[in-house]
Protein backbone atom coordinates (compact mmCIF):
# COMPACT_ATOMS: atom_id res chain seq x y z
CA UNK A 1 0.00 0.00 0.00
CA UNK A 2 1.54 3.37 -0.90
CA UNK A 3 0.02 6.48 0.48
CA UNK A 4 0.46 9.28 -2.82
CA UNK A 5 0.30 13.11 -1.52
CA UNK A 6 -2.44 15.03 -3.60
CA UNK A 7 -2.05 18.57 -3.27
CA UNK A 8 -5.35 20.15 -5.49
CA UNK A 9 -8.74 21.59 -5.23
CA UNK A 10 -11.28 18.66 -6.11
CA UNK A 11 -13.01 20.94 -8.09
CA UNK A 12 -9.49 21.97 -9.82
CA UNK A 13 -11.12 21.72 -13.54
CA UNK A 14 -13.91 24.82 -12.27
CA UNK A 15 -10.97 26.79 -10.64
CA UNK A 16 -8.86 26.81 -13.63
CA UNK A 17 -11.73 27.91 -16.07
CA UNK A 18 -12.96 30.18 -13.01
CA UNK A 19 -9.39 31.93 -12.67
CA UNK A 20 -8.99 32.26 -16.68
CA UNK A 21 -12.35 34.20 -16.51
CA UNK A 22 -11.28 36.29 -13.31
CA UNK A 23 -8.38 37.33 -15.61
CA UNK A 24 -10.25 38.19 -18.36
CA UNK A 25 -12.68 40.47 -16.55
CA UNK A 26 -10.28 42.20 -15.00
CA UNK A 27 -8.29 42.73 -18.38
CA UNK A 28 -11.57 44.13 -19.97
CA UNK A 29 -13.03 46.05 -17.06
CA UNK A 30 -15.26 44.00 -16.76
CA UNK A 31 -17.27 43.69 -13.04
CA UNK A 32 -19.05 40.70 -12.78
CA UNK A 33 -21.18 39.98 -9.61
CA UNK A 34 -22.16 36.56 -8.86
CA UNK A 35 -26.39 36.73 -7.31
CA UNK A 36 -27.10 33.83 -4.94
CA UNK A 37 -30.40 33.09 -3.09
CA UNK A 38 -32.91 30.77 -2.23
CA UNK A 39 -35.79 30.58 -5.11
CA UNK A 40 -38.28 33.49 -4.37
CA UNK A 41 -35.91 36.09 -2.39
CA UNK A 42 -36.30 38.49 -5.27
CA UNK A 43 -33.04 38.38 -7.58
CA UNK A 44 -34.96 38.88 -10.93
CA UNK A 45 -36.90 41.60 -9.64
CA UNK A 46 -34.09 43.32 -7.94
CA UNK A 47 -32.41 43.08 -11.20
CA UNK A 48 -35.58 44.19 -13.09
CA UNK A 49 -35.73 47.64 -11.17
CA UNK A 50 -31.42 47.96 -11.28
CA UNK A 51 -31.71 47.74 -15.36
CA UNK A 52 -34.88 49.96 -14.93
CA UNK A 53 -32.77 52.69 -13.26
CA UNK A 54 -29.51 52.14 -15.50
CA UNK A 55 -28.86 54.42 -18.32
CA UNK A 56 -29.30 53.10 -22.13
CA UNK A 57 -25.54 53.78 -22.16
CA UNK A 58 -24.46 51.58 -19.17
CA UNK A 59 -22.37 48.53 -20.72
CA UNK A 60 -24.36 46.14 -18.44
CA UNK A 61 -25.29 42.06 -18.95
CA UNK A 62 -26.90 39.28 -17.48
CA UNK A 63 -26.56 35.76 -17.32
CA UNK A 64 -29.33 34.30 -15.95
CA UNK A 65 -29.49 30.70 -14.70
CA UNK A 66 -32.29 28.31 -14.14
CA UNK A 67 -33.08 24.57 -14.04
CA UNK A 68 -36.13 25.09 -16.49
CA UNK A 69 -37.67 27.80 -18.70
CA UNK A 70 -35.92 30.77 -19.82
CA UNK A 71 -38.93 33.05 -17.86
CA UNK A 72 -36.08 34.83 -16.39
CA UNK A 73 -34.36 36.26 -19.36
CA UNK A 74 -37.35 37.25 -21.12
CA UNK A 75 -38.11 39.37 -18.14
CA UNK A 76 -34.92 40.97 -18.18
CA UNK A 77 -34.13 41.36 -22.35
CA UNK A 78 -37.33 44.05 -21.99
CA UNK A 79 -34.70 46.76 -20.25
CA UNK A 80 -32.73 46.28 -23.56
CA UNK A 81 -29.51 45.34 -22.62
CA UNK A 82 -28.30 41.92 -23.95
CA UNK A 83 -29.71 38.35 -22.07
CA UNK A 84 -28.48 35.10 -22.07
CA UNK A 85 -30.47 32.24 -20.25
CA UNK A 86 -28.80 29.73 -19.07
CA UNK A 87 -30.69 26.67 -18.41
CA UNK A 88 -28.95 24.00 -17.06
CA UNK A 89 -31.59 20.85 -17.20
CA UNK A 90 -31.27 19.70 -13.51
CA UNK A 91 -28.27 20.92 -12.19
CA UNK A 92 -28.57 22.94 -9.00
CA UNK A 93 -25.73 25.56 -9.53
CA UNK A 94 -23.95 27.05 -12.40
CA UNK A 95 -20.42 26.45 -13.09
CA UNK A 96 -17.30 27.67 -15.05
CA UNK A 97 -17.61 26.15 -18.39
CA UNK A 98 -21.37 27.23 -18.32
CA UNK A 99 -20.40 30.81 -18.11
CA UNK A 100 -17.22 30.22 -20.48
CA UNK A 101 -19.61 28.97 -22.88
CA UNK A 102 -22.25 31.64 -22.97
CA UNK A 103 -19.78 34.77 -22.74
CA UNK A 104 -17.79 33.52 -26.22
CA UNK A 105 -21.17 34.98 -27.88
CA UNK A 106 -20.06 38.73 -26.52
CA UNK A 107 -17.47 40.87 -26.90
CA UNK A 108 -16.08 41.55 -23.40
CA UNK A 109 -15.08 45.22 -24.19
CA UNK A 110 -18.14 46.27 -24.90
CA UNK A 111 -19.31 45.00 -21.34
CA UNK A 112 -18.49 47.35 -17.73
CA UNK A 113 -20.90 45.09 -15.79
CA UNK A 114 -22.02 41.66 -15.79
CA UNK A 115 -24.56 40.33 -14.07
CA UNK A 116 -24.91 36.24 -13.28
CA UNK A 117 -28.29 35.39 -11.66
CA UNK A 118 -27.58 31.91 -10.25
CA UNK A 119 -29.88 28.74 -9.83
CA UNK A 120 -31.80 29.65 -7.04
CA UNK A 121 -29.88 27.64 -4.58
CA UNK A 122 -28.36 28.82 -0.90
CA UNK A 123 -25.84 25.86 -0.91
CA UNK A 124 -24.75 24.61 -4.02
CA UNK A 125 -23.46 27.30 -5.84
CA UNK A 126 -21.38 28.57 -3.35
CA UNK A 127 -19.06 25.94 -3.84
CA UNK A 128 -18.29 26.86 -7.79
CA UNK A 129 -16.19 29.90 -8.87
CA UNK A 130 -17.74 31.40 -11.43
CA UNK A 131 -14.54 34.26 -11.89
CA UNK A 132 -16.47 36.56 -10.43
CA UNK A 133 -15.52 39.73 -8.39
CA UNK A 134 -17.71 39.34 -5.65
CA UNK A 135 -20.27 37.10 -4.47
CA UNK A 136 -23.62 38.62 -3.27
CA UNK A 137 -25.61 36.37 -1.60
CA UNK A 138 -29.66 37.60 -1.16
CA UNK A 139 -32.04 37.05 1.91
CA UNK A 140 -35.60 38.54 1.92
CA UNK A 141 -37.57 38.90 4.89
CA UNK A 142 -40.32 36.45 4.39
CA UNK A 143 -37.11 33.64 4.77
CA UNK A 144 -35.64 32.74 8.37
CA UNK A 145 -33.52 35.70 10.29
CA UNK A 146 -31.36 32.83 11.08
CA UNK A 147 -30.76 31.49 7.70
CA UNK A 148 -27.41 32.79 7.68
CA UNK A 149 -26.31 30.42 10.79
CA UNK A 150 -28.32 27.90 8.41
CA UNK A 151 -26.29 28.13 5.11
CA UNK A 152 -23.27 29.77 6.44
CA UNK A 153 -20.85 29.16 3.80
CA UNK A 154 -22.71 31.64 1.30
CA UNK A 155 -22.26 33.94 4.25
CA UNK A 156 -19.05 33.80 4.84
CA UNK A 157 -18.31 33.38 0.45
CA UNK A 158 -20.24 36.66 -0.25
CA UNK A 159 -18.89 40.25 0.13
CA UNK A 160 -22.25 41.47 0.83
CA UNK A 161 -25.15 40.41 1.94
CA UNK A 162 -28.51 41.92 0.28
CA UNK A 163 -31.76 41.86 2.97
CA UNK A 164 -34.68 42.11 0.15
CA UNK A 165 -38.10 42.69 0.50
CA UNK A 166 -37.75 45.31 3.53
CA UNK A 167 -40.97 47.02 2.59
CA UNK A 168 -42.34 44.16 4.24
CA UNK A 169 -40.71 43.86 7.72
CA UNK A 170 -44.24 45.59 9.66
CA UNK A 171 -45.72 42.38 8.59
CA UNK A 172 -43.27 39.55 9.37
CA UNK A 173 -41.67 37.93 12.49
CA UNK A 174 -38.63 38.66 11.20
CA UNK A 175 -35.91 40.43 12.75
CA UNK A 176 -33.75 41.98 10.73
CA UNK A 177 -30.82 43.28 13.40
CA UNK A 178 -31.02 39.37 14.15
CA UNK A 179 -30.54 38.51 10.30
CA UNK A 180 -27.46 40.85 10.26
CA UNK A 181 -25.60 40.30 13.42
CA UNK A 182 -26.41 36.26 12.56
CA UNK A 183 -24.46 37.18 9.14
CA UNK A 184 -21.78 39.33 10.61
CA UNK A 185 -21.21 36.40 13.36
CA UNK A 186 -20.54 34.36 10.16
CA UNK A 187 -18.58 36.62 8.19
CA UNK A 188 -17.21 39.88 10.56
CA UNK A 189 -17.50 43.01 9.24
CA UNK A 190 -19.73 41.59 6.37
CA UNK A 191 -20.91 44.78 3.89
CA UNK A 192 -25.12 44.38 4.60
CA UNK A 193 -27.63 46.27 2.79
CA UNK A 194 -31.27 46.37 3.06
CA UNK A 195 -33.09 46.55 -0.43
CA UNK A 196 -37.11 47.21 -1.20
CA UNK A 197 -37.66 46.49 -5.26
CA UNK A 198 -40.87 47.28 -4.88
CA UNK A 199 -40.89 50.88 -2.61
CA UNK A 200 -39.61 54.70 -4.12
CA UNK A 201 -36.13 55.18 -3.49
CA UNK A 202 -35.70 51.22 -2.00
CA UNK A 203 -32.42 50.49 -3.86
CA UNK A 204 -31.07 53.53 -3.42
CA UNK A 205 -28.23 51.93 -1.32
CA UNK A 206 -27.90 49.10 -3.26
CA UNK A 207 -27.17 51.06 -6.61
CA UNK A 208 -24.84 53.76 -4.20
CA UNK A 209 -23.03 50.35 -3.59
CA UNK A 210 -23.18 49.03 -7.17
CA UNK A 211 -22.17 52.30 -8.50
CA UNK A 212 -18.86 52.23 -6.11
CA UNK A 213 -17.60 48.93 -7.27
CA UNK A 214 -18.24 50.22 -10.88
CA UNK A 215 -15.59 53.26 -10.57
CA UNK A 216 -12.91 50.76 -8.22
CA UNK A 217 -13.56 47.84 -10.92
CA UNK A 218 -12.79 51.13 -13.85
CA UNK A 219 -9.99 51.83 -11.92
CA UNK A 220 -8.75 48.17 -11.39
CA UNK A 221 -8.57 48.34 -15.16
CA UNK A 222 -6.76 50.94 -15.92
CA UNK A 223 -3.78 49.64 -13.52
CA UNK A 224 -3.96 46.09 -15.45
CA UNK A 225 -3.75 47.94 -18.64
CA UNK A 226 -0.59 49.97 -17.60
CA UNK A 227 0.64 46.91 -16.38
CA UNK A 228 0.35 45.04 -19.77
CA UNK A 229 1.68 47.85 -22.14
CA UNK A 230 4.57 48.16 -19.09
CA UNK B 1 -27.24 18.03 -4.81
CA UNK B 2 -23.41 19.62 -5.56
CA UNK B 3 -22.92 16.38 -4.07
CA UNK B 4 -22.74 14.18 -7.19
CA UNK B 5 -20.72 16.91 -9.29
CA UNK B 6 -18.37 16.94 -6.56
CA UNK B 7 -18.33 12.62 -6.52
CA UNK B 8 -17.73 12.68 -10.35
CA UNK B 9 -14.71 15.83 -10.01
CA UNK B 10 -13.26 13.53 -7.68
CA UNK B 11 -13.24 10.18 -9.70
CA UNK B 12 -11.91 12.02 -12.54
CA UNK B 13 -9.21 13.63 -10.22
CA UNK B 14 -8.45 9.94 -9.16
CA UNK B 15 -8.18 8.97 -12.86
CA UNK B 16 -5.92 11.61 -14.00
CA UNK B 17 -3.76 11.01 -11.44
CA UNK B 18 -3.21 7.46 -12.21
CA UNK B 19 -2.11 8.42 -15.42
CA UNK B 20 1.04 8.10 -13.75
CA UNK B 21 1.04 5.33 -11.72
CA UNK B 22 0.28 2.18 -14.38
CA UNK B 23 -0.49 -0.80 -12.56
CA UNK B 24 -1.57 1.11 -9.01
CA UNK B 25 -5.31 0.19 -7.87
CA UNK B 26 -6.70 2.89 -5.76
CA UNK B 27 -7.92 1.69 -2.50
CA UNK B 28 -8.80 5.39 -0.20
CA UNK B 29 -8.80 8.96 -1.13
CA UNK B 30 -8.12 11.23 1.37
CA UNK B 31 -10.61 14.86 1.16
CA UNK B 32 -9.99 17.43 3.12
CA UNK B 33 -13.42 19.65 4.00
CA UNK B 34 -14.11 22.62 5.45
CA UNK B 35 -17.10 23.27 7.95
CA UNK B 36 -17.90 26.21 5.56
CA UNK B 37 -17.87 24.16 2.48
CA UNK B 38 -21.33 23.60 1.91
CA UNK B 39 -20.46 19.84 1.67
CA UNK B 40 -22.14 17.67 3.64
CA UNK B 41 -19.90 13.98 3.87
CA UNK B 42 -22.83 11.80 4.08
CA UNK B 43 -24.52 12.41 0.54
CA UNK B 44 -20.80 13.15 -0.38
CA UNK B 45 -19.93 9.15 0.55
CA UNK B 46 -23.54 8.53 -0.67
CA UNK B 47 -23.06 10.07 -4.40
CA UNK B 48 -19.09 8.29 -4.78
CA UNK B 49 -20.86 4.65 -3.91
CA UNK B 50 -22.94 5.64 -6.73
CA UNK B 51 -20.65 7.00 -9.11
CA UNK B 52 -18.30 4.07 -8.73
CA UNK B 53 -21.03 1.50 -9.58
CA UNK B 54 -20.14 -0.74 -12.42
CA UNK B 55 -16.52 0.44 -12.63
CA UNK B 56 -13.59 -1.55 -11.51
CA UNK B 57 -13.21 1.16 -8.69
CA UNK B 58 -15.96 -0.19 -6.28
CA UNK B 59 -15.06 -0.35 -2.72
CA UNK B 60 -12.97 2.34 -3.50
CA UNK B 61 -12.94 4.18 -0.04
CA UNK B 62 -13.89 8.17 1.03
CA UNK B 63 -12.29 9.66 3.86
CA UNK B 64 -13.14 12.79 3.94
CA UNK B 65 -11.90 14.67 7.06
CA UNK B 66 -14.34 17.66 8.13
CA UNK B 67 -11.50 20.90 8.89
CA UNK B 68 -12.86 23.78 11.32
CA UNK B 69 -12.36 27.26 10.60
CA UNK B 70 -8.82 28.77 11.23
CA UNK B 71 -8.81 32.78 11.29
CA UNK B 72 -5.43 34.96 11.70
CA UNK B 73 -5.28 37.66 14.27
CA UNK B 74 -4.74 41.12 12.30
CA UNK B 75 -3.07 42.34 15.96
CA UNK B 76 -1.20 40.08 17.45
CA UNK B 77 -0.90 37.39 14.77
CA UNK B 78 -2.08 34.33 16.35
CA UNK B 79 -3.84 31.69 14.43
CA UNK B 80 -6.79 29.74 15.76
CA UNK B 81 -9.57 27.40 15.00
CA UNK B 82 -13.17 29.16 15.17
CA UNK B 83 -15.91 27.55 17.83
CA UNK B 84 -19.36 28.62 17.82
CA UNK B 85 -18.83 31.64 15.24
CA UNK B 86 -16.12 33.26 17.72
CA UNK B 87 -14.18 35.15 15.48
CA UNK B 88 -12.42 37.38 18.34
CA UNK B 89 -8.84 36.33 18.72
CA UNK B 90 -8.42 34.14 22.20
CA UNK B 91 -4.95 35.07 22.56
CA UNK B 92 -4.87 39.02 22.82
CA UNK B 93 -8.83 39.75 22.58
CA UNK B 94 -8.64 41.74 18.92
CA UNK B 95 -11.92 41.76 16.83
CA UNK B 96 -9.57 42.57 13.69
CA UNK B 97 -9.14 38.44 12.55
CA UNK B 98 -9.71 37.23 8.67
CA UNK B 99 -10.18 33.55 7.81
CA UNK B 100 -7.33 31.34 6.73
CA UNK B 101 -8.87 28.61 6.04
CA UNK B 102 -12.52 26.70 6.39
CA UNK B 103 -14.26 26.51 3.11
CA UNK B 104 -11.45 24.07 1.58
CA UNK B 105 -12.61 21.42 -0.56
CA UNK B 106 -9.49 19.67 -1.22
CA UNK B 107 -7.83 16.41 -1.79
CA UNK B 108 -5.20 15.36 0.60
CA UNK B 109 -4.06 12.01 -0.29
CA UNK B 110 -4.61 9.15 -2.78
CA UNK B 111 -3.95 5.14 -0.55
CA UNK B 112 -2.79 2.67 -3.74
CA UNK B 113 -2.23 -0.92 -4.07
CA UNK B 114 0.63 -1.69 -6.43
CA UNK B 115 2.28 -5.19 -7.11
CA UNK B 116 5.60 -3.54 -7.28
CA UNK B 117 7.14 -0.25 -6.28
CA UNK B 118 5.21 2.59 -8.08
CA UNK B 119 6.35 2.68 -11.52
CA UNK B 120 7.00 6.67 -11.80
CA UNK B 121 7.68 9.01 -9.01
CA UNK B 122 5.08 10.75 -6.80
CA UNK B 123 3.15 13.71 -8.27
CA UNK B 124 0.49 15.65 -7.19
CA UNK B 125 -2.69 15.81 -9.37
CA UNK B 126 -1.82 19.49 -11.39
Amino acid sequence: MERLPLKSKVLNENQIIAESLRQRFREHGVLCLNLISSPGSGKTALLERTLASLSPETRVSVLTGDIQTDNDAQRLAKFGFPVQQITTGGTCHLDGRMIEKHLAVWNLDEIDLLFIENVGNLVCPSSYDLGEASKIVLLSVTEGDDKPLKYPSIFFKSDLFLLTKVDLLPYVPFNADVAEANARMVHPGMEIVRASSTVAGGLDAWLAWLKRRMVQARQEALVSAAEITG
Amino acid sequence: MHELSIAESILEAVRKELVSHPGARPVRVGLLIGELAAVDVDSLSFCFEAVLTGTDWEGLQLDARVCRQRRRCNECGNEFGVVDYNATCPACGGDSTKPISGDELDFDYLEVETDGTLATQVQGAE
